[in-house]
């Protein structure tokens, strides 16, 4: 059964974890993703849930018990954002290549420094070679529905990985808006429960997790893993399959919006795609067309299926919300535009980096970004290639 | 009218005086009544007593766009000291109000608004609050105004869903349910446009 409520993207993920009440929960509060252990705190506390909580002392550390919870057994969830992501830094990879399905909520916001507090990409896409699946929202309901996706995805035995499941931190996280919820019996029965083939405190089959991987084998695992984040595409368009059923609610790798005939389009991630969709409709009113692609999963990277997706288009802007420092672009744009080179003809392409550190960004930029687009899509010059969008000056 | 009946408000206070949570309940309200809502502050570094933004969208049909509000139907004061740093009135659309917390007149405050031209509605929440609740919590008469002068919502629902929702959130202490019902009629009442 679906209900109507209005919660934030922080309650809707806190929400969600109590209805699938893990067995462990370890976090660390940092903001903007503090809500989303101290809503948790309060269900432990109000015994609403079964989940051992462990209030560790640092990042580094709820990163390390999640992974000795998932490797006993368990399953294990942990929030954090910013900075505190990068102080997992080192464990995100040990649970990505101890082939761990844990599941973190990640609330977007700018890494340090200058210190800022508000929302960008650069703490989960500076972390994005780590090995985690990561999935994207645009707003709440979508935070909410990806973090019931994420488990039947990663404990697949097919895939074995950790998931990231990202939004924007308060321009989402903080927001009251409309939701759909799922009630909690039918939650538990998608999400199903965790029954790993080989665990530490499996009696029968003693395993050592995580010991020195010699030469001779390590490349081996390497490829395992890659693999592994391969077969994650099948699984979770099958995921999202098996979700549409329960919720009517439909989702791929990528949501394309009024893209059949677009000329002109954008690829980008997260809330601003909501905000350039208005400037979309904005734009084919006026008789342009105009259209955008939405990132939802960007890792494992829908390569091919975007390259499809884009084939018809004359004019692209990738606009990244972090910015690599790279002197050509930001991660998204290397990505979509090297999907695009086996293309046979290539949309011409443009990159902005843009709304860093909480710069906000409206339907009126977009309009300009298509402005641009129009002017290149009808013979003009494609002019500089990587350019940051917002700024003054 | 904006596209899908959206309605567009920004609430200017200052840190711990309850803007936040005036503009979350004016969600909470709206939602209650069928609507589609969006309410979320606007965060930069918080001290009390710092000026602070929030902001609330009302709508038929869920509303994608989510950035801050820069051309908003109604603007809400809080607290009318800001009036004197804050050009409260930006990108206020001619056709819309300011509703601002003072014990003035609409005459009385509009010298203050930087050659503002539109309707300047003016409500003494401090002295309501401090009446119906025996403190200053602006938040209710200021709720109430706005939802009033916007008529975003319809009157009868909205006292009734502010009931419910004043007896969930003092669960804890219902003394106080009687006070802010009390605050919201009296707002309801009191409110001057000029």
């Amino acid at each position: 059964m679906n209900y109507n409520e209005r919660l934030s993207g922080n309650e809707a993920i806190a929400f969600a974890m109590k209805q699938i009440d893990p067995d462990v929960m370890a976090a660390f509060p940092i903001t903007p993703s503090t809500e989303i252990p101290q809503y948790f705190a309060q269900y432990v506390a109000n015994g609403e849930v079964n989940t051992e909580f462990v209030p560790v002392e640092s990042e580094h550390s709820s990163m390390s018990a999640c992974i000795g919870a998932q490797a006993a057994g368990g399953r294990a969830v942990t929030a954090t954002s910013s900075a505190g992501l990068a102080l997992m830094y080192e464990m995100m990879y040990v649970a990505a290549s101890s082939r761990l399905p844990i599941t973190l909520a990640c609330v977007n916001r700018a890494l340090t420094g200058p210190i800022n507090i508000n929302n960008d990409h650069s703490d989960s896409m500076g972390i994005r070679d780590a090995g985690w699946i990561q999935i994207y929202a645009e707003n709440n309901q979508e935070a909410y529905d990806n973090f019931l996706q994420a488990m039947p995805i990663g404990e697949d035995p097919s895939v074995r990985l950790p998931v990231m499941i990202c939004q924007d931190g308060f321009i989402t996280s903080h927001a009251l808006e409309n939701i759909v919820l799922l009630d909690t019996d039918s939650v538990k029965a998608f999400v199903g429960e965790y029954h790993p083939e080989h665990y530490l405190l499996k009696q029968e089959n003693p395993l050592a997790i995580g010991p020195y991987d010699l030469g001779c084998h390590y490349m081996e695992h390497k490829v395992q893993q890659a693999e592994a984040m391969k077969n994650a595409k099948k699984r979770i368009l099958e995921v999202a399959e098996a979700f549409e059923k329960v919720t009517g609610r439909r989702y791929g790798l990528f949501e394309e919006y009024c893209m059949e005939d677009a000329q002109v389009a954008l690829v980008l991630i997260g809330s601003s795609a909501g905000t350039a969709k208005a400037a979309v409709d904005t734009l084919r009113k006026q008789g342009v067309k105009a259209g955008l692609i939405k990132i939802r999963v960007f890792r494992p990277f829908p390569a091919q299926e975007l390259a499809q997706a884009l084939q018809h288009v004359k004019a692209l802007a990738i606009m990244d919300k972090a910015e690599s420092f790279s002197a050509n672009g930001g991660p998204l744009f290397s990505e979509v535009r090297g999907a695009l080179y086996d293309l046979e003809h290539r949309p011409r392409t443009v990159g902005y980096v843009y709304g860093l550190g909480g710069r906000d960004i409206t339907p009126e930029h977009f309009q300009g970004v298509f402005a641009r687009l129009e002017a290149i899509a009808s013979g003009g010059e494609l002019g500089p290639v990587y350019t940051h969008l917002g700024q003054r000056g | 009218m904006k596209d899908n009946g959206l309605v567009e408000f920004r609430w200017h206070g200052r840190g711990g005086q309850g803007a936040k949570t005036a503009c979350l309940l004016l969600a909470d309200a709206a939602f209650s009544s069928g609507k589609f809502v969006q309410g979320f502050p606007e965060y930069g570094p918080e001290r009390m007593g710092a000026p602070i933004t929030a902001y609330n969208r009302i709508s038929d049909v869920r509303c994608s766009i989510h950035c801050n509000i820069d051309n908003p139907d109604y603007v809400v004061v809080v607290d009318e000291t800001l009036l004197d740093t804050v050009d409260v009135t930006r990108g206020l659309s001619p056709q819309g109000a300011v509703i601002i917390n003072t014990p003035k007149t609409p005459g009385q405050i509009r010298e203050k608004l930087r050659g503002w031209q539109g309707t300047v509605c003016t409500i003494d929440a401090r002295r309501i609050s401090e009446e119906t609740l025996g403190k200053n919590f602006p938040n209710t008469p200021m709720l109430s105004a706005a939802v009033k002068v916007s008529g975003v919502l319809e009157e009868k629902k909205f006292k009734e869903d502010m009931e419910e929702s004043f007896h969930h959130k003092f669960a804890a202490k219902p003394q106080v349910v009687a006070g802010n019902m009390a605050a919201l009629v009296k707002a309801w009442e009191e409110v001057q446009a000029g």
